[in-house]
């Protein structure tokens, strides 16, 4: 029973940040909408040196990823906080590190997919050579939750602060490094034609122990901005 | 204290809460309980901490001192299943504009404990939403807004209410009105807890519990 209208808390949640983020879209293209045209700029920028925009390709790729989801970062609890929602959802007879949890894959399906999806094509103009392409996928898909995750944590801290997008990015920043750091490894390792299971097997971890742990850090950060 | 207050333990109990803000107390060593059929209501002057006290006592700021008991226990060990017993009307709705009033009571309604038989068209009537439940939000007058905020209050089985200044913008028809609705929630063994700048107009039976933060 109680188990029940948890599931239900959740998916309600879910639900209701989708509808908002539909009908509020113009919003909601914006960090794609950065995404596309970071990468789409860089080829023009370089010139035709197709060795040189090979070899940055993969970090092009995810230098964009990381700064559209820090872009996107703010609108997590901005509106919730500004209108009084988030008190009601602290006061919510469910976990809040569950309704947090929500929030967050709404924010992912929101922001991140949106990434994965047009990944392809940005890898075929930045000359990423089309065996590489599943494991760009894999990384993004491993990767950008990782960084919604990481996020939500910093954003709860900072969502009380008049200006705080500066610290934001401080905060946050150093933490997006190592997926960084792996994910791009795993592309040019891919390009190269050696296998790329440990890097994944790192990304993975990521992912599972922030799933774990970012919720609670963020229902515990959301209490200190409120109190 | 009155002879029949001392005998039968309060439901929800704070003792010798103390407040601090920005280097300044608030109040100190403030203790009172609440029972069923009692409506706690705070005065004082502006910035005298009543806020900071409904969030105290919602459990969203913690005291500087003193202990808060929900039934004997603590809330701050009780956690979801103390929230599960209190509303919280604060100073901003917490509706979302891009919602209809039907979604942003169903969200409500989801985020308390689940209970069966309170119909949400149903709480729209009683506030006097009927024929809005299809308008967003965005559309409703400052005063409709606050009346689906109170509308709130009656899609879950919430023991106690906590209201920051309830009447804020409404007309003077609807501040009778919730009147009516809050003394009926009282009237049905409820609990409350609020702060106003009107003149509450609720009838005899109704007992208040008044404390002045101002006159301490």
């Amino acid at each position: 029973m109680s188990t029940l209208s948890l599931t239900s808390a959740f998916s309600l949640l879910l639900k209701r940040d989708l509808v908002l983020a539909y009908r509020r879209r113009a919003e909601l293209v914006n960090p794609m909408l950065f995404f596309v045209l970071v990468t789409a700029m860089f080829p023009l920028g370089i010139g035709n040196d197709a060795k040189l925009i090979e070899a940055v390709g993969p970090g092009v790729i995810w230098v964009a990823a990381l700064l559209a989801a820090l872009l996107s970062l703010d609108s997590m609890f901005r509106s919730d906080y500004d209108d009084g929602s988030l008190e009601q959802f602290m006061l919510s007879a469910h976990p809040v590190s569950i309704l947090v949890l929500a929030k967050i894959l709404a924010h992912w399906l929101v922001t991140g997919l949106p990434l994965f999806i047009v990944a392809p094509l940005l890898a075929v103009l930045l000359n990423i050579p089309a065996s590489a392409i599943p494991t760009l996928m894999l990384t993004l898909i491993l990767g950008t939750p990782v960084l919604s995750l990481i996020g939500s944590v910093g954003v709860a801290l900072t969502v009380g602060l008049r200006r705080g997008g500066v610290i934001l990015s401080i905060l946050v920043l150093p933490l997006y490094v190592p997926v960084l750091i792996f994910a791009t490894d795993a592309v040019k390792t891919a390009i190269v034609g050696i296998p790329t299971t440990a890097q994944l097997s790192i990304l993975s971890a990521m992912l599972v122990g922030s799933l774990v742990l970012a919720p609670m850090a963020t229902a515990a950060s959301l209490r200190i901005s409120l109190s | 204290m009155t002879a029949a207050a001392t005998n039968t333990a309060a439901t929800y109990e704070a003792e010798s809460l103390a407040c601090i803000r920005d280097d300044r107390v608030l109040f100190e060593d403030l203790s009172f309980g609440i029972k069923p059929g009692q409506a706690l209501v705070l005065e004082g002057r502006n910035g005298s901490g009543k806020t900071s006290l409904l969030r105290i006592l919602c459990g969203i700021r913690l005291p500087e001192s003193g202990k808060l008991l929900w039934e004997g226990e603590d809330i701050f060990r009780l956690g979801p299943e103390f929230h599960e017993h209190i509303a919280y009307l604060g100073h901003k709705d917490g509706s979302k504009l891009d919602l209809t009033p039907l979604e942003n009571l169903r969200i409500a309604q989801g985020l308390g404990k689940a209970s069966e038989g309170i119909d949400l068209d149903e709480a729209l009537d009683q506030v006097g939403l009927y024929g809005f439940e299809d308008v967003p939000t965005r559309n409703l007058s400052a005063g409709q807004q606050r009346r689906l905020a109170i509308a709130r209050l009656l899609v879950t089985d919430a023991k106690l209410w906590i209201l920051d200044e309830p009447f804020t913008s409404l007309d003077r028809k609807g501040i009778e009105h919730m009147e009516r609705l809050f003394e009926g929630h009282l009237n049905r063994g409820g609990m409350a807890a609020m702060t106003t700048h009107h003149r509450i107009g609720f009838k005899d039976e109704v007992q208040l519990v008044r404390i002045n933060l101002s006159e301490r």
